[in-house]
């Protein structure tokens, strides 16, 4: 077994897949949600550098991601050792050699990596506009505008995606996604705004 | 030399991985074997199985590594039969 096919299989036995599909979609919408409402902020107050707003969203960005591996490690270690315990109860024998005690290692690691990884990606797409003008590039589209295109995209993305795996219409499931963040970003331009 | 041709063994498992994944899993252990799998009893957390394997030569250590790896438990040799090939004795 690769590894890919293994990580697969420790997530299948121990019914993982949908706490990772959880998982990515919560943190990943918190992340998409978090540069938003940021980008929203600074666009509606005074003119700040791209290279001050890039710092400010990569510093939110970075602390979500790191908060999404150590909290979804923490409690997820604990709810694999708990299972791998009643599983060893049951079974009358130690399973720390087999796939199950694999999991118990392995499952949590992956779970967390997801967690963390989810939102920072996200926060990275959502500033490359930002980027591409601090390198000098130009652009078509004013950065912040650009960046807030994409982190409604990505919102709506998520939307689908969800849409997609509980089997409702995809694009009502994007469409409530994207009206959350349009809410968001109204009340932050209504109470943040000058 | 003595060959084992089959094997019905008493298994418990955990009921990931299912009966399938699992008689899939020991049958890779050899280029011939031929698994046959039946669940007997299903608790709360696990399955009794009754395996039968038939196979030219089946390796009984790797077959009981399998088992141990996929989470399972040999309980008893229920059947076996062997074959004498070449030689005496």
């Amino acid at each position: 077994m690769n590894p890919l096919q293994e990580a697969r299989f420790l997530l299948r036995i121990t019914r993982t897949q949908g706490i990772v599909r959880r998982y990515f979609v919560v943190n990943g919408f918190d992340g998409a949600l978090t540069m938003l409402g940021l980008i929203t902020g600074f666009s509606v107050s005074a003119p700040a550098s791209p290279s001050l707003i890039i710092s400010a969203c990569l510093g939110a960005g970075i602390a979500l991601g790191v908060s999404g591996v150590s909290s979804a490690y923490v409690s997820e270690s604990a709810e694999r050792r708990r299972a791998l315990e009643e599983l060893q109860m049951a079974m009358g024998t130690d399973l720390g050699d087999s796939f199950h005690g694999r999991a118990a290692r392995w499952v949590p690691m992956l779970i967390a990596l997801v967690n963390g990884l989810a939102p920072l990606v996200i926060s990275l797409l959502i500033l490359i506009p930002l980027w591409l003008a601090e390198a000098g590039l130009e652009l078509p589209f004013a950065p912040l505008s650009a960046s807030i295109a994409i982190a409604l995209l990505l919102i709506f993305l998520l939307g689908v995606f969800l849409g997609r795996i509980s089997g409702v219409s995809w694009w009502l499931s994007g469409f409530k996604t994207l009206l959350i963040a349009l809410v968001t970003a109204t009340l932050i331009t209504l109470i943040a705004g000058d | 030399m003595v060959a084992v041709k089959k094997l019905v063994l008493d298994v418990l498992k955990p009921h990931q991985p299912n009966a399938l994944e699992f008689s899939s899993r020991l049958a890779e252990v050899g280029a011939d074997y031929r698994v046959h799998l039946t669940v007997i009893e299903v608790d709360e957390h696990t399955e009794t199985l009754r395996v039968v394997i038939n196979g030219q030569t089946l390796d009984f250590d790797a077959i009981q590594a399998a088992i141990k790896t996929l989470g399972g438990s040999l309980h008893s040799i229920d059947e076996v039969e062997v074959f004498s090939e070449g030689g005496s004795g």
